[in-house]
């Protein structure tokens, strides 16, 4: 599994969604495979798999968002965070 | 960092030993079978990466003293079966959600940021003179007095580093 990486997804124009993930969490699978149905672009970061200080730079990141570290966050269009699987949550915000 | 994947069969395996271990102590594993391989073949990952089976749905640091409260099972487990009818990754669940009359949704996150997390006390806490200090298990509250903690939880098998001095 790819530590840091991007899916092109096949909704164009849409939203810009990140997603912290751990690799060995179900939730954290639930929530990519969501995301893949729903064909949305996401860049992805599972923060186990990155070391040292890219590892801490990924925290930094999470922290600046008020979050603390759980997984999976869901961050869209830059500010609105999803944190935990909330299929629901997710369907509405990526408009679908 | 890895040290050779664990295989699916030996999640599996886990997954068996953690079910039989559970139900003999009034625990529960989730019964979607894949759900719950996918965990104990998480615990593997992590076990090979850490050297102990830290929480797979948490980030652990590696060092261990720092990681001890998320060691599955974790401290957190009970309260969360209580409020939640499953721990926080989903591994264990209650009665109800094991024979499917309710199901489970995600948990909400109760370990506390770094910061606020209180070590265990090693200190007894009460003011009168005990003829032994009582331990108390993190995991599953079981109290006993005794010279030092036993080994292994004898309720959930949680190792003698769970334990904090209660009394
Ligand atoms: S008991 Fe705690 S450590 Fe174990 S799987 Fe559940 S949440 Fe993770």
């Amino acid at each position: 599994m790819e530590a840091i990486g991007r899916v092109p997804g096949r909704v164009v124009g849409s939203h810009r969604t990140k997603f912290y993930g751990l690799s060995t969490c179900v939730w954290c699978k639930k929530a990519r495979q969501l995301l893949e149905e729903l064909g949305a672009e996401f860049d992805y970061v599972y923060v186990d798999l990155v070391e040292g200080k890219d590892r801490e730079a990924v925290l930094a990141e999470l922290t600046r968002l008020g979050r603390g570290e759980t997984f999976p966050t869901l961050v869209i269009d830059g500010s609105d965070c999803i944190v935990g699987f909330k299929p629901d949550e997710i369907r509405r915000a990526l408009g679908s | 960092m890895n040290a050779g994947l664990p295989s699916a069969a030996d999640g599996e395996a886990l997954r068996t030993r953690l079910e039989l271990e559970a139900e003999s102590a009034g625990y529960h594993l989730n019964p979607d079978l894949e759900f719950t391989r996918s965990l104990t073949h998480g615990l593997l990952v992590n076990e090979g990466r850490y050297g102990y089976r830290a929480c797979p749905c948490r980030l652990a640091t590696g060092d261990a003293a720092r990681d001890r409260d998320i060691v599955c099972p974790c401290d957190y487990r009970d309260a969360d079966l209580l409020d939640w009818g499953g721990c926080f990754c989903g591994l264990y669940v209650s009665a109800d959600i094991q024979e499917g009359k309710t199901s489970l949704a995600s948990v909400p996150e109760r370990r506390p940021p770094a910061a606020e997390r209180t070590m265990a006390p090693d200190a007894p806490r009460l003011g009168r003179a005990l003829s032994l200090p009582v331990w108390r298990c993190r995991v599953c509250g079981y109290l006993c007095a005794r010279q030092r903690p036993p080994a292994v939880c004898p309720i959930c098998k949680a190792t003698s580093d769970r334990f904090e001095a209660f009394a």
